[in-house]
């Protein structure tokens, strides 16, 4: 996990943002063509997000951000469109580990009170997120220990390619 | 010995302990893990990077289903690739005519007391046999199929307790989206949706793979059946016999929380765009116009969901301003239905059948919705855009609800044509 604070404007995107609102079945033949699919990430929810956001925005969601399938092009395109981190009140069970397994920050905070556009900094080792132009700090819940290992060692298959197998803290 | 849930007896099993406890992590033995067309080609990458020289789990099935046939050279192209590595590295292969790869795994590889994985998120079907079966990533699964290992959080589990029995006209699916609407498309996050009691003992499988199917639906990692006679009915039926055990949770088990659901009371339920929770009685829906009805998917796509379907149908024809698709979910269901005749009851009443798989769904191909159009579905999710349309609007129902739908034209419940 980077040291560095990630800075970027909040793009808000309300509750049950779904991996078809992200990646939908209607372009499934650019799954094998992320950098093109990228383009279109979360196009059913905004249109104009993927022409518009600058490396380091944040994607900023309400409650269970990611529900539906599991693919994994979702949280990939995401990262490849440059968005420094998703931040969202609660995420669904597979979005969240698709995440951290390719090296996407994902963090569960209080997303309320965050503007459209608004100028956010996100520092991942201190656990919190400040709003710049409010002058907010929101805490995020730390990652589970389990999780914190896999993203520090770089996503999942770096992580099992490095230890030769799972070495995973128990909690 | 501690009392364990029906979650927490696989997944121990399965990491050679002799119990766990929810929040605890484990590394579990892996029996079966599938990928499919749209997360295969992702999971093969991550294997070939792992650069594992053979898959250590025992059985890894990469199904071609949700393009089947390809609709375009993009997807054509992905599938070779699919095709190739099953046969480089030995992994079993169930091509386009095969069909959606939840109801292939329940019919041949999955088994009671499984630990089941999966690059697709209703890979929790497979519960419905006694298996404790979960979606996960492309990269997850490369790992689960590569090490023939995974790790797993212990999920808490809720316990769903069903008495009573479901009355004429009204079908698993509408327990289910009741169940849905009660809980909400996130009240079951991270936990194991355990279906048992009274209710569920009287139910025969094809109900119990479209309530497991569905866990997702209300958040859950997973959902699991007991296994028991129906199960082995279910297994014997398709010649494995053999892979039947008995399973069930522990009495004295404890439960997150418990949710008491009185099948007997439930009534033909429908999903409004674009949220699955969205929950309405399908007679309160009355007077909605449809433009497509769409029969079949994992969820219900299997023969009896055919059957019911058509014995709404038989002499009937849809509603001219109504297309009807019929989508088996297998070959095998297919197969069964062409037997039956059923297939002649769809085609009389005006309905398109097309090849076993995905179909329209997931808005790839076989029934894109156009502008503003209305679907009614017997599908799972009805999100915005899925069907390849963001301006199209899906509701879900069950077949019998879907059928009745073709023929009026409007949302309709099916106990008024029964
Ligand atoms: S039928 Fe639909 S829900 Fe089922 S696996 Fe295929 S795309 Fe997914």
């Amino acid at each position: 996990m980077t040291d560095e604070a990630l800075r970027g404007r909040a793009w808000l995107f309300g509750d049950d943002i779904s991996t078809d609102h992200i990646a939908p079945g209607r372009l499934f033949h650019l799954r094998t063509d992320l950098p093109q699919l990228a383009r279109h990430v979360l196009e059913d929810a905004r249109p104009e997000f993927a022409g518009e956001m600058r490396p380091g925005d944040f994607v900023v969601g309400g409650r269970n951000f990611g529900l539906g399938s599991s693919r994994e092009h979702a949280p990939r395109i995401i990262k490849l469109a440059g968005a420094g981190a998703v931040l969202a009140q609660s995420f669904a069970r597979i979005f969240f580990r698709n995440a951290i397994n390719v090296g996407l920050p994902v963090l569960q905070c209080d997303t309320s009170g965050i503007g459209e556009q608004d100028e956010l900094e996100v520092d991942l080792a201190g656990g919190e997120v400040r709003d710049l132009t409010t002058g907010a700090v929101i805490p995020f819940v730390p990652l589970p220990p389990v999780m914190v290992t896999i993203l520090a060692d770089g996503g999942l298959v770096a992580h099992v390619k490095m230890h030769g197998g799972f070495d995973l803290p128990e909690g | 010995m501690t009392a364990l849930t029906l979650a927490e007896k696989i997944l121990a099993a399965h990491a050679g302990l002799d119990a766990v406890v929810p929040g605890q992590i484990v590394i579990a033995a892996v029996d079966v893990a599938i990928a499919q067309d749209g997360t295969g080609p992702l999971a093969i990458e991550q294997i070939e990077e792992l650069g594992s020289a053979r898959l250590k789990a025992p059985t890894c099935v990469f199904f071609i289903d949700h393009a089947a046939p390809a609709p375009r050279s993009e997807l054509a192209n992905a599938q070779k690739t699919i095709r190739a590595f099953c046969a480089s590295s030995g992994a079993t292969l169930s091509d386009v005519e095969m069909g959606v790869c939840h109801q292939r795994v329940a019919e041949s590889y999955a088994k009671p007391g499984d630990l089941v994985i999966g690059a697709d998120s209703h890979t929790c079907m497979a519960g419905a046999l006694g298996a404790f079966a979960t979606g996960m990533g492309s990269t997850d699964v490369a790992v689960g199929m590569a090490s023939g290992q995974t790790w797993l959080r212990v999920p808490e589990s809720f316990r769903i307790e069903v008495t009573g029995e479901l009355q004429d006209g009204v079908e698993a699916k509408d327990l289910m989206l009741t169940l849905i609407g009660t809980l909400g498309a996130d009240g079951a996050t991270y936990k194991a949706l355990e279906f048992g009691g009274p209710g569920i003992d009287a139910l025969p499988m094809p109900g119990r793979l479209t309530l497991c199917n569905m866990s997702v639906e209300a958040g859950a990692k997973a959902g699991l059946m007991p296994s028991d006679d129906s199960t082995r009915a279910f297994l014997a039926a398709l010649d494995r016999e053999a892979d039947w055990r008995p399973l069930a949770a522990d009495p004295g088990a404890s439960y997150e929380r418990v949710v008491e659901v009185d099948a007997a009371a439930i009534v033909p339920t429908v999903s409004r765009p674009h949220a699955v929770d969205n929950t309405a009685p399908a007679a309160a829906l009355k007077g909605t116009r449809v433009d497509q009805v769409l029969i079949g998917t994992c969820t219900n796509g299997r023969l009896e969901d055919l059957r019911a379907a058509a014995r709404l149908r038989r002499g009937r024809r849809r509603a001219p301003h109504t297309r009807l698709i019929v989508t088996p979910a297998s070959q095998a269901v297919a197969r069964a239905a062409a037997a039956e005749g059923l297939f002649d009851v769809f085609w009389d009443a005006g309905a398109v059948v097309t090849n076993p798989g995905c179909g329209a769904c997931v808005g790839i191909h076989e029934g894109i919705l156009g502008d503003g159009e209305v679907c009614l579905s017997t599908a799972n999710r009805n999100f915005h855009g899925r069907m390849g349309n963001p301006g199209a609007f899906i509701y879900l129902g069950s077949p019998a609800t879907a059928a009745a739908t073709a023929v009026a034209g409007e949302i309709t419940d099916p106990r008024e044509l029964l």
